[in-house]
């Protein structure tokens, strides 16, 4: 079969059951997008797939091999880090690091839901939604974090978020 | 390095016991200005990428993949596993059971001794009894639900309320089950007011967001296990011990952790599953336990039933404190949940009694959960406390304030320090306090009912032997080895500042390696002791190391100041670098002694928190929160404020959300998955506040740091449900405070 | 997870004499199949096909794709403006990334969260036919007051299903031999009985293809969840509403409940008792009577019948305001 991870190719010879979560952690070495419940209750797993944040934990991989996959390690690098991914470690938007990948893949594809105008339970009106700590919240509530960094995974996107209204604007 | 100066003799050790106190700190000079400090994560930028690599996730030649099978019944003897139909499955390369050896339930945190081994005989619902083996993680899952495990039932206990009669005293262990003092029943027959009322938390689970996984691989006899543990030095001897080796043939390498909270303080069944079936099969083996199994047989907080008595003269002066707690366990295991642990020392009462006793039951294994004890042992006293004051008729933080000890009211020893009072002031003026009105049910807005609450928190502060090398090398770099962990608490971080600190070097200049048994042993990662452990392990290194460099640059020691990487002297100034020459090597050992028992050494907070209610559906949400903490010096503000934040929202859990519920009739967690064991989520949580106060506490260890990790926690739920009660009227004595115990006292609608 | 054959379907023909389950999203299915609840012999992936647009229909209704994915379904303008309680009860569900994957057709076939279905340690009929029904007797605070027999008390877990229900949803289906049906969701779900495996009147090979919403109608929308958590939790109940109120008397009223039954409820004499009468006490409580007439608790879930009426009087409440 063949996969398109974080723009590049990959060839790999795979069970027709296995998750698009362990074909890259146990298939590609791809072992950024974690496993958290196997179930999609926890979000650890999220990636973006042609954009959208989805739970890969959820999805076989025999599905996914037209689509543009990209995981944590598709962001930036240690060395070059996504805004989301500096954010995270300026404000210490995680503790054990094991929900983190999935909290900032599924911030990439929040942020960009917002910025196409989608509403959430959240939005008192749903026409045009704001993006306050409650929408955040809200909207990232598919992450869970044990550690429970939750008010200063909100300053992480809040600080990017506003960032990238002001170059908008 | 390490090993050419032992050879040259050049390797030192320096080693501190805490009998006395220990005024004198290197890390209060601030030369080099790093301690202290909000400093973002060192292992930070890995985490985010993705990079950092936890224990199933090493890349391993010939690797196969393992996944357990449970016992599917609550009692009973097993007389067959039926594993034809999954052999026969594709990709399958075994089944393999080994009664005598795989072990009951995992292992308490510290201990040195296998846990419980042999499960032929079944004692609870979930627990591991065969692991299957295959080439893929596909076909082992598949696999392992095709073997069926026959049995003969056998009568079990599955129902707390129907055996807490025959509850027993566990033996005393580290913290005694009982101690009285005075005459209580005489002090509540006198009291002016009193409180005499029944509290219940029910079992809980950890629910670290990385399931426990072991990657298993022999290699002439030994064995390397790539695990998820929290403290690495006592898990290689019980992995040892349960295996039938000897302990230096055990390495664990646990280099990150993905949360443990005390449920990966002992070995795990995964970790014997993958090590006897790798042995078996010559071949390396990956076990990564499934969510479910994590509830189903790991570890959980006991379920409690917690019995508070209040007697209190007319001025609300407590003269009578009792703590009667039933906890529960597996036949067989000692560990209790110590809930009045407490309560040994948070308010004055001449006439006390604390009690503890175990209710024998077939559910999983009971242990170590974040602030074992405290966690929620404060639901019940600080809720207590709250009907007191409301009795009395004074504000809760007057109530505390009258009740303030001078000494330890349990040993009679002084405090080494303890600001409770000032956590309780400063909390007041920075939440608002003085504007409540006591009244409860007071402020309705709408559908919502709005109410305040305030909570202790009190958490004994634990030292534990610990050890660390630090070398210093000739490019003027640290580097720091321990076996200790970091399950998300900071250690890399707080060790690169302690070191930096001490030694004069940037952050930068040091390097934090963890995790590795083969490294000196730490005291892990548990009890809140790890930093004030394996920080003053790493400090004594580097007070040896300023020895020699001072030796080296031929002054007195006291002379000599570091900073930024060199050494300044008698108007010179010389590179560490140089200095350190072919490189020096120092490893810091601290171990407890007197101070421990000649003072009571704990962290002390305040939390208040703001809750809305729902007149028509009871639900409850948190609007704010505000944590006040004195825990000893600060090593790191920010990672010590993420502390903090975690464990106040386990206190929202706690009061809130969560309940592990075993089913009557065979004692299985009911809720074995995220979805229905409901730990807070994003939108659950307001963005909490924390602020710590300025302390030092000399009696401690020589950094005068305290743990900070479950400090959080203790007290929190009980300032959610105090507000509750201000919010309603209503005092709910059930944790946690789900909808239904509310609905009931409400309102009409 | 048993292995299976796996196809993918460039039709909604093929697809449906392809002699398989249908995968679309994939979020119950792959999640029961972990589990080995689900067993299916062969996957039929239909989330190629084009069936993901939202198309305005000559009689102001709209015509849903049975794979427009939860997220788009509930940011569609027309949606929002025309359908409010159906947007609201997507947003009400799962998370952002579920919503993203999870398809319409397939949440209308969402399966109970009941714990004892999980666990195939546990007795259940729905799962296996026969072997008893743990959640009786056993914990169930999450399990059905309403409808339910002594082989099953599971609940329908699904929060848009519900809204589709007030809105009088047809589902549009096509079968093996092309034959095509349109049947309200009314008639769709079954109640337990003696057959709680059988969930819905779908027959073996028919794909749901769409979903009809009829032409809006004037009504104020609410939907109103209740649950343990502020976010991703299910249902311990729900209100879908649609009410209209001229001069001071209700003249329409669609209300739907989530939580409390096998598949999402309505009953008409809850309306009734609403329609034709002013908004008062009264009339709510009489409504609520009508909802809960024959309400049966089994123990821990005891508590849904008051919470059932305190809701849905506060919500007839709000949205006659």
């Amino acid at each position: 079969m063949h996969f398109t991870i974080n723009g590049q190719s990959h060839e790999a010879e795979v069970d027709v059951r296995t998750s698009l979560l362990d074909l890259c952690r146990e298939h590609l070495g791809l072992t950024g997008s974690k496993k958290g419940c196997d179930h999609g209750q926890c979000g650890a797993c999220t990636m973006l797939v042609d954009g959208r944040r989805i739970n890969s934990c959820l999805t076989l991989a025999v599905m996914h091999q037209d689509d543009e996959i990209v995981t944590i390690e598709g962001l930036g690098t240690p060395e070059n880090l996504h805004p989301l991914q500096s954010a995270f470690v300026r404000h210490d938007g995680y503790q054990c690091g094991y929900c983190t990948p999935g909290q900032i893949c599924s911030a990439v594809g929040m942020l960009d839901e917002v910025k196409k105008g989608w509403p959430s339970h959240a939005s008192a009106d749903l026409t045009g939604a704001s993006l306050d700590n409650a929408e955040i919240s809200e909207r990232m509530s598919g992450n869970i974090c044990r550690c429970a960094a939750y008010p200063n995974i909100v300053d992480a996107i809040r600080e990017v978020a506003d960032a990238s209204a002001k170059v908008d604007a | 390095m390490t090993l050419i100066n032992k050879v040259l003799g050049r390797e030192d050790t320096r080693s501190l016991t805490m009998n006395e106190a220990h005024p004198h700190s290197w890390l209060d000079a601030g030369t080099q200005g790093v301690i202290g400090k909000p400093l973002d994560r060192v292992e930070g930028p890995l985490k985010v990428s993705g990079q950092a690599t936890y224990a199933a996730e090493y890349p391993v030649e010939r690797l196969s993949y393992g996944v357990l099978v449970r016992a599917p019944f609550g009692s009973g003897k097993i007389t067959d596993v039926v594993a034809d139909a999954a052999r026969s499955l594709p990709g399958v390369i075994d089944v393999i059971t080994d009664y005598p050896s795989f072990i009951r339930n995992p292992q308490q945190g510290g201990e040195k001794k296998a846990p419980t081994q042999g499960v032929e005989k079944v004692d609870y619902h979930g627990e591991i009894v065969a692991i299957v083996v295959a080439e893929t993680f596909e076909a082992a899952r598949d696999a392992a639900a095709q073997v069926k495990v026959e049995y003969e039932p056998r009568e079990g206990s599955y129902v707390f309320a129907a055996h807490r009669d025959q509850a027993d005293r566990p033996p005393p262990d580290q913290i005694p089950p009982h101690m009285a003092k005075g005459d209580l029943d005489t002090a509540m027959a006198d009291a002016a007011f009193s409180i005499d009322e029944t509290y219940t938390t029910p079992s809980q689970n950890s629910a670290a967001m990385e399931p426990h996984a072991s990657i298993a691989e022999w290699k002439d006899g030994a064995l390397v296990l790539h695990g998820s543990y929290q403290m690495v030095a006592s898990d290689q001897m019980q992995l040892a011990a349960a295996l039938g080796v000897g302990k230096d043939k055990v390495r664990i390498i646990s280099r990150y952790v993905g949360g443990g909270f005390g449920s990966k303080l002992g070995i795990a069944p995964e970790s014997v599953a993958a090590a006897i079936a790798a042995k078996r099969l010559d071949r390396p083996v990956k076990v990564a336990m499934a969510r479910q199994q994590v509830f189903d047989a790991t570890v959980r907080r006991s379920n409690t039933e917690q019995r508070i008595r209040l007697a209190a003269d007319a001025h609300g002066k407590l003269t009578g404190l009792g703590h009667e707690t039933l906890a529960s366990n597996l036949p067989g295991e000692d560990y209790f949940e110590p809930a009045g642990i407490g309560t040994q020392f948070a308010y004055a009462a001449e006439n006390r009694l604390i009690d503890h006793k175990l209710v024998r039951l077939n559910w999983l294994l009971s242990g170590s959960m974040r602030a074992p004890g405290e966690a929620v042992g404060m639901l019940a006293l600080e809720a207590a406390m709250d009907e007191l004051a409301y009795k009395v008729g004074i504000d809760p933080i007057e109530l505390r304030r009258r009740n303030e000890p001078a000494i330890d009211p349990t040993n009679d020893v002084p405090f080494s320090t303890r600001q409770l009072i000032p956590c309780l002031d400063k909390g007041a003026d920075l939440f608002g306090w003085s504007d409540r009105k006591a009244e409860p049910a007071g402020d309705r807005r709408g559908e919502w009912l709005h109410g305040t609450g305030v909570a202790a928190a009190v958490r004994s502060n634990m030292l534990q032997k610990s050890s660390a090398t630090v070398e210093l090398t000739g490019e003027g770099r640290a580097i720091v080895s321990t076996d200790m962990t970091d399950i998300g608490t900071g250690t890399y971080t707080i060790l690169a500042q302690i070191a930096a600190e001490t030694l004069g070097l940037p952050l930068e200049s040091v390097t934090v390696q963890l995790g590795d048994g083969a490294a000196p042993p730490s005291a892990g990662s548990g009890g809140s002791w790890g930093a004030g452990s394996s920080g003053s392990s790493v400090y004594l290194a580097c007070e040896g190391l300023r020895e020699k460099l001072a030796k080296a640059m031929g002054v007195e020691v006291e002379a000599m100041t570091l900073k930024d990487g060199r050494a300044i002297a008698e108007n010179r100034a010389v590179d560490i670098a140089e200095l350190a020459g072919d490189g020096m090597t120092v490893t810091g050992t601290i171990a407890p002694g007197k101070q421990e028992k000649l003072h009571r050494q704990a962290s002390y907070g305040a939390h208040f928190a703001e809750v809305k209610v729902n007149v028509t559906t009871g639900e409850v949400r948190v609007e704010r929160m505000l944590g006040v903490f004195s825990a000893g010096r600060i090593l790191n503000e920010k990672t010590a404020r993420s502390q903090c934040l975690g464990g106040m929202t386990f206190g929202i859990g706690a009061a809130l959300t969560e309940e592990l519920v075993h089913d009557p009739r065979n004692g299985k967690v009911v809720n074995r998955d995220l979805a229905e064991y409901h730990v807070p989520v994003n939108a659950d949580i307001p963005q909490i506040e924390v602020a710590f106060l300025d302390e030092r506490d000399i009696h401690a260890n020589p950094i005068h740091a305290k743990g900070i990790g479950e400090l959080g926690i203790s007290g929190a739920g009980a300032a959610i449900a105090n507000a509750i009660y201000h919010a309603t009227g209503v005092r709910v004595r059930d944790y946690p405070i789900t909808c239904d115990k509310l609905l009931a006292e409400l309102p009409a609608v | 997870m048993k292995t299976f054959d796996y196809a993918r379907a460039d039709s909604v023909e093929a697809a449906t004499r392809a002699g398989g389950r249908f995968i679309a999203g994939g979020t119950n299915l792959l999640d029961l199949m972990k589990l080995q609840v689900e067993t299916p012999e062969k996957l039929v992936d239909i989330s190629r096909l084009d069936l993901n647009t939202i198309e305005e229909r000559e009689d102001g209704g709209l015509t849903i794709g049975a794979l427009v994915p939860n997220s788009d379904l509930a940011a569609d303008p027309r949606v929002i403006a025309k359908y409010e309680v159906l947007s609201r009860a997507l947003l009400a569900g799962a998370s952002g990334q579920l919503r993203n994957k999870a398809t319409t057709g397939g949440n209308l076939l969402q399966r109970t969260r009941c714990y004892y279905f999980y666990d195939t340690a546990a007795g259940c009929n729905k799962r296996q036919p026969g072997s008893g029904c743990e959640a009786i007797g056993g914990f169930n605070r999450i399990h059905a007051i309403l409808g339910t027999s002594d082989q099953c008390i599971a609940t329908h877990p699904g929060d848009m299903p519900v809204a589709m229900r007030a809105l009088d949803a047809v589902i549009v289906t096509q079968k093996a031999d092309g034959d095509k049906r349109r049947v309200p969701i009314g008639d769709f779900y079954r109640l337990p009985g003696d057959t709680p495996h059988i969930e819905n009147v779908l027959e073996a090979g028919e794909l749901i293809t769409h979903v009809e919403l009829p032409a809006p109608t004037v009504g104020r929308h609410l939907y109103r969840k209740v649950r343990d958590r502020a976010s991703y939790a299910f249902a311990l109940f729900s209100v879908a509403a649609v009410v209209t109120v001229e001069d001071g008397i209700i003249t329409a009223a669609a209300l739907a409940f989530g939580g409390v039954a096998h598949l999402p409820w309505r009953n008409p004499a809850v309306e009734a008792a609403l329609v034709g009468k002013a908004p008062s006490d009264e009339t709510f409580n009489a409504a609520a009577d009508a909802l809960l007439d024959g309400a049966t608790g089994f123990g821990t879930n005891d508590f849904k019948i008051p919470l059932a009426r305190r809701t849905l009087i506060a919500s007839l409440r709000e949205v006659t305001q």
